[in-house]
């Protein structure tokens, strides 16, 4: 196994304020060197501070910091794992606490973030495996050192296990909670490499199947605390009705109607809105839906978008020879591969916008200091440090005066990476010179919605005489999600859009030619991350149309997948166990089945439906979901089973029900009536296996929606011979199909 | 405003809010029972449910005046310390992920052994239709029930 820290070595110095010993225990503070200097951070801009990953009390409770936001994916549980591993903690008496904003000790090291302080990309686990690690091997050596300087005996000598130091010789043991009561801070703190470290065969805890989320306890008796479950002294509420599109802003608002209600104490209209604040939930919410309101819509962009028909625009830019593209992928010579081959096959796919639809709907508790120059922002968010930016902007301010308080997220699948609930509160305590406590209707947070793009593919490909695939051109149309998501990066990149773009490489499959590029659409909407990115709808567009080519080219789907992936064992591994896991190629009458591949930062894996059709309405039923992943070293394995399960889900909600429309720039749906998502009489049996491997560890919060929405549409042409390119393929749209 | 008493987890009560006040935000804002969620503010979800007289209600589309004398329970008062049959399933289920969710659906499924000691895979799907769940636990929810019925 071989695992690189890719911003050079830890720095693991130790300064003496970075101690704390006595009473309270022992506190462990660590820089990382190279951390939160990265060019592309997005909110990376606080001053060095040391800041504690693990402090241990006397009592030998051990509490380890989770830099990451905790919205289902595991986070609160892996990250401290990794830390008490190379401890050599008593798992028993490890307390999570959540991380404050503070990027430069906490931002994730991962290529990706190069330290920003963001829960994203399903990159939490292996960002932080090493540094974690580190700090854990770091705290251990220095309790061995501690004991071994007291028992005047050479710290070879010493072992642990779970929080005990032993020196087998004397047949002496003491606890790391005793070592902390006498132990001095050495001045010069003990450097850690790589060779400190467990070799994965060492490993206690990692990869145990035994150890529970340490969050669910709590998630079952309601005493997990939410950004939405925060009362603070004094507080009033808060309700916004959200303006429709970004840009538009209120006109004419019956303000004094709205006053007179019972409970309201003042309308307030915003730039992004019209604020009611009052004395209850019910009534702000009441305040809101009495509202009144017309919208200057002349700054917006999306004013008079209407997702239908702009569709033409679409396809246009889709074949238009002119058009400004991105490339993100390019082998060889695509246009050499297309106009050589002896058979080309040509395709265009469709995606619509869909919400998070997260359970929690926004929300956030904001407090403003007296003078106006700091805040405190109770709130669940999955980049704190943006929200403390951006406050810090909004109150003339620097970040390390926002403190945002993090809280368990209800769901958050990239909703929650922008922090407009905490901004609106701010804003608004700042008005009120009160605390404030925002809570958004579902009605809001749809109006609001900060949704996956709608998109359209146009596929090309080439086959020569032998029946290979010599040319691939996937061309994405689509709004740039790191425009509105991430404009330093799109800015620093020159316009690309790393969020929109995921997925549209073939990095995997040996093909000679390929070109994936992208044109860029702008109609205001916020489009944003959902989970899964840019993969959900680009390898939608590419392995169902890869089905396509492999029809014309004769072959079967899994054997043309497994000859694509002959030189790569990790992907050929997953799809030999997904065909082997559902008997591929056992007939089902009635039934279609449908395979798909897919990639997702670093983490790989390949899924199989079974499903049948209502001829006469259309209507997909899934019978049976198998998927196969290779995560590299796997931290907690039940839980990569539950993410898979998870995953598939909403996957496959992506895949048959969900979607808006767009109106003049407004969302379409109000409530789960307009926006339905899967509910459990619609959920198949999911077969999930792992294939461990020895590599490090890559996420698993995304990689399962991948496969699901091509292998379905891979599964109704197995059964109807009819090709569905457009998401969602609800039954409607199957019907017109099958027509 | 007036005064509603009535039973919380066995205790009484007696809150001022307006009559039509959803018992939602009562049980949320006044009483800080924060277990019960909010989600949709409209009986489309389920997050919000709590047992009223023994029976599952949305607590959001339901007055607090329309619960004077009754007896409500939420997922704080549903056993003592987390003990309840479902509760401990669900923790050896791994059923939560965000979690939001959760205490609905507990509440939701307890009304359902309360009468079906034995539920089929069926009954356990027609029972917790109503209830969504994001981040698509739903084969852990129906583990765990049938978890929970086996071993009480």
């Amino acid at each position: 196994m071989t695992i690189q820290i890719k911003n050079g070595s830890l720095d693991t110095s130790i300064s003496r304020r970075g101690f704390v010993s006595g009473a309270a225990g022992l506190t462990f503070a660590f820089t990382l060197g190279g951390i939160g200097h990265g060019g592309e951070a997005l909110g990376a801009t606080q001053p060095t501070k040391f800041n504690a990953w693990v402090s241990i009390a006397p009592d030998n409770t051990i509490s380890i910091v989770c830099p990451a936001a905790e919205m289902g994916q595991g986070v609160y549980t892996s990250l401290p794992l990794m830390l008490a591993e190379e401890l050599d903690a008593d798992w028993s008496k490890v307390k999570t606490e959540f991380a404050p904003a503070n990027p430069k000790v906490y931002g994730n090291p991962h290529d990706l973030f190069h330290g920003a302080q963001i829960t994203a990309a399903s990159v939490s686990v292996p960002g932080y495996f090493m540094p974690l690690r580190m700090a854990g091997a770091q705290a251990r050596k220095v309790l061995l050192d501690a004991a071994a300087e007291k028992w005047n005996v050479p710290v070879a000598e010493l072992t642990t296990d779970k929080s005990t130091i032993v020196h087998k010789k004397s047949g002496r043991k003491i606890t790391y909670g005793e070592v902390v009561a006498f132990a001095t801070v050495p001045a010069e703190p003990p450097k850690i490499s790589e060779a400190d470290l467990k070799k994965p065969a060492q490993f206690k805890l990692i990869g145990r199947k035994d150890i529970g989320r340490s969050d669910v306890p709590s998630k079952v008796n309601g005493s997990a605390k939410y950004g939405i479950d925060v009362q603070v002294p004094g507080m009033v509420y808060a309700s916004v009705l959200q303006a429709p599109m970004e840009g538009a802003k209120a006109k004419d608002v019956n303000g004094a109607d709205v006053m007179k209600m019972k409970g309201v104490a003042k309308v307030i209209p915003l730039p992004f809105g019209v604020a009611v604040i009052g004395d209850s939930v019910e009534a702000t919410r009441a305040g809101v839906q009495a509202l009144k309101v017309t919208w200057d819509t002349s700054g917006a962009t999306a004013a008079g978008f209407d997702s239908d028909k702009a569709k033409d625009d679409y396809a246009a830019k889709a074949k238009d020879p002119n058009a400004e593209t991105k490339v993100e992928y390019q082998v060889g010579d695509v246009k050499a591969g297309l106009t050589g081959a002896a058979k080309t096959v040509e395709a265009g796919y469709w995606s619509e916008y869909t919400y998070h639809a997260q359970m929690e709907p926004m929300n956030a508790v904001a407090q403003v200091s007296e003078d106006g120059k700091s805040a405190d922002i109770w709130t669940g968010t999955q980049f704190s440090a943006l929200a403390a930016q951006i406050i810090s902007g909004i109150l003339k301010t620097t970040p390390d005066q926002i403190r945002v308080h993090q809280q368990f997220l209800g769901g958050g699948y990239g909703r929650r990476l922008w922090p407009d609930a905490a901004i609106q509160a701010t804003i608004l305590s700042n008005i009120t010179k009160k605390p404030v406590k925002l809570i958004l209707t579902r009605e809001e947070d749809i109006a609001a919605a900060r949704p996956r793009p709608m998109t359209h593919h146009l596929m090309k490909a080439g086959i020569d005489a032998q029946g290979n695939v010599v040319g691939w051109h996937h061309r994405l149309v689509s709004e740039n999600v790191d425009a509105v998501a991430a404009p330093p990066r799109f800015k620093a990149t020159g316009g690309k859009d790393y969020i929109g773009a995921r997925g549209l490489d073939q990095a995997f499959y040996a093909i000679p030619n390929a070109l994936a590029e992208y044109v860029r659409e702008d109609r205001g909407m916020r489009v944003h991350a959902w989970r899964g990115i840019g993969s959900g709808y680009n390898k939608f567009a590419a392995e169902a149309f890869l089905d396509e080519v492999a029809q014309v080219a004769g072959k079967d789907p899994l054997a043309l997948r497994l000859e694509l992936t002959k030189n790569k064992p990790r992907a050929n591994a997953v799809i030999n166990a997904v065909a082997e896991m559902s008997d591929f190629k056992r007939k089902r009458p009635g039934h279609g089945m449908g395979i798909a591949f897919a990639d997702y930062h670093d983490t790989l894996s390949a899924g199989i439906a079974e499903i049948s059709l209502d001829q006469k309405t259309g209507k997909i039923t899934v019978h049976n979901y198998w998927i196969v992943t290779d995560p590299g070293l796997v931290i907690q394995p039940d839980h990569v089973h539950a993410q898979l399960e998870s995953a598939v889900v909403y996957g496959l909600s992506a895949a048959l029900i969900e979607q808006f429309a767009v109106k003049d720039g407004t969302v379409q749906a109000t409530n789960f009536d307009s926006y339905p998502v899967m509910r459990m009489s619609e959920v198949p049996e999911i077969h999930t296996k792992i294939l461990a491997t020895n590599n490090p560890p890559s996420g698993m919060g995304e990689i399962g929606v991948v496969t699901v929405a091509p292998a379905i549409a891979n599964a109704v042409f197995q059964l109807t011979g009819k090709r569905l390119r457009h998401l969602p393929m609800t039954a409607d749209r199957v019907k017109k199909t099958l027509v | 405003m007036a005064a509603t008493p009535f039973t919380i987890n066995g205790k009484t009560s007696s809150v001022e809010a307006e009559p039509d006040t959803p018992l939602l935000w009562v049980v949320r804002e006044q009483l800080k029972l924060t277990g019960t969620k909010f989600g949709c503010g409209s009986g489309l979800c389920g997050a919000c449910t709590v047992h009223i007289d023994g029976k599952a209600v949305r607590s959001c589309q339901i007055s607090v005046s329309k619960v004077a004398g009754r007896k409500v329970t939420t997922i704080e008062g549903l056993s003592t310390n987390g003990q309840h049959p479902l509760q401990k399933a669900w923790i050896t289920e791994q059923v939560p992920q965000c979690g939001y969710c959760q205490s609905g659906q507990i509440m939701q499924a307890a009304t359902l052994l309360a009468t079906n000691k034995k539920p089929t895979r069926e009954q356990i799907v027609a029972h917790m239709d109503g209830n969504i769940c994001r981040c698509g636990t739903y084969p852990r929810i129906v583990r765990a029930i049938q978890r929970a019925a086996r071993e009480a």
